[in-house]
């Protein structure tokens, strides 16, 4: 069955507060701290950071606390501007990139945990093989038969190159799929937003030549038809993508192809 | 332990090539069933207070006749297969799954025939 209560060993206990001494303008970051090699709880650290002497977003808030605070702190990131998907975390309870997420917009302490129902490497990071695993298994590249012209590119009309947009964005930080509550009962099966998307952007692509072959491998009780529609992917989406139509748009031509 | 690569366990046993008729049958029953309990709560409401001969009556008029059968069964094979996905979504052991599957399809069967021949009693006069 589906698990509704932590584990013993997963349940989370208070862990230690850090202040920040002689500041004013202090914002309370509680972030989910657990180490593989301590064998003890995860637990919730709290950090006093004083925003006059920090960046705007989650982001720098994070990293300050990191060089100034606590070392010990790990999580990934990379590009800091919303386009390598590697600081996805769930901050003040929505999945999203820490990079892009102003510390302003959120209402009292920051919250911080790291992807929902994936397992933890450490502290803010996410375990993300499978997820990986399931990007590789939809082939995302083109297939073709037709050799390409010599000496230059396959075409796309203009109207054939607009049906990737809105898809080719997707930058794989897995905020919905880990938001998705199908992905998170049956993600072993089921292949989640993200990778739908992703598969759907292959679909629509009028250069690529094994559209069959792709409906094919999604048409399947888990692997596609456990989208219920609930929506939480769109609407954690942080580049404003619409996984859940795209979804919708693979049942559809699931239905016109029988 | 299984050393077997994420990409083979991502697989898995590949696509059932399956679930296409019933996610499109579950839309087709849904929009089946808007009109049917429309009339279905209109009808009561107005046989509400009339007795048990006037419904009985009601019930035995062909089309409505025609019409509680239509709605028994698109509304019971509509439960069925929701169940269905309510199972598959949350029972993870494969055992369990199919016993309580087999279980949920034998009960909502033999409540469907329940309410069909019922129906059709009255409709008959027996």
């Amino acid at each position: 069955m589906a698990q509704f209560v932590l584990p013993i060993n997963s349940r989370i206990k208070k862990g230690k507060t850090f202040k920040a001494e002689g500041a004013t303008n202090v914002k309370r970051f509680n972030i989910y701290r657990w180490d593989p090699d301590s064998g003890e709880n995860p637990r919730i650290d709290t950090y006093e950071v004083d925003l006059d002497t920090c960046g705007p977003m989650v982001l720098d808030a994070v990293i300050k606390i990191k060089d100034e605070m606590d070392s010990t702190l790990s999580f990934r990131r990379s590009c800091r501007e919303g386009i390598c998907g590697s600081c996805a975390m769930n901050i003040d309870g929505t999945n999203t990139l820490a990079c892009t997420k102003a510390i302003d917009e959120i209402k009292g302490d920051v919250n911080i945990y790291p992807l929902p129902h994936m397992k933890v490497v450490k502290d803010l990071i996410p375990e993300m093989t499978h997820f990986y695993a399931q990007y590789a298994s939809i082939k995302p590249w083109i297939q073709t038969q037709t050799p390409p012209p010599p000496d230059s590119e396959r075409l796309q009309s203009k109207e054939e190159r607009a049906r990737l947009d809105g898809l080719y964005e997707c930058i794989l930080c897995a905020c919905c799929s880990t938001s998705c509550p199908s992905y998170w009962w049956n993600g072993d099966r089921y292949l989640g937003p993200a990778i739908l998307l992703q598969a759907y952007r292959w679909i629509v692509d009028s250069r690529d030549e094994v559209t069959g072959e792709r409906l094919d491998a999604l048409e399947d009780p888990f692997k596609l038809y456990r989208c219920h529609t609930i929506m939480n992917c769109t609407r954690t989406c942080p580049k404003g993508l619409n996984p859940a139509k795209a979804i919708a748009e693979i049942k559809k031509l699931m239905v016109v192809r029988r | 332990m299984s050393l077997r690569t994420p990409l083979g366990r991502a697989h898995g046993l590949g696509s059932a090539k399956d679930g296409t008729h019933h996610w499109w049958v579950m839309r087709l029953s849904s929009i089946a069933l808007v009109p049917l309990m429309l009339w279905l709560i209109f009808s009561l409401a107005t046989l509400a207070g009339t007795g048990y001969e006037a419904t009985l009556a009601w019930a035995a008029k062909p089309l409505n006749t025609v019409l509680l059968i239509l709605g028994v069964g698109v509304m019971f094979h509509h439960i069925r297969m929701g169940l269905q996905t309510v199972i598959e979504d949350y029972v993870h052991s494969e055992g369990k799954k199919f016993t309580v599957l087999i279980a949920m399809t034998f009960l909502t069967w033999l409540l469907a025939i329940i309410g069909i021949v019922a129906i059709l009693r009255i409709a008959f006069g027996s």
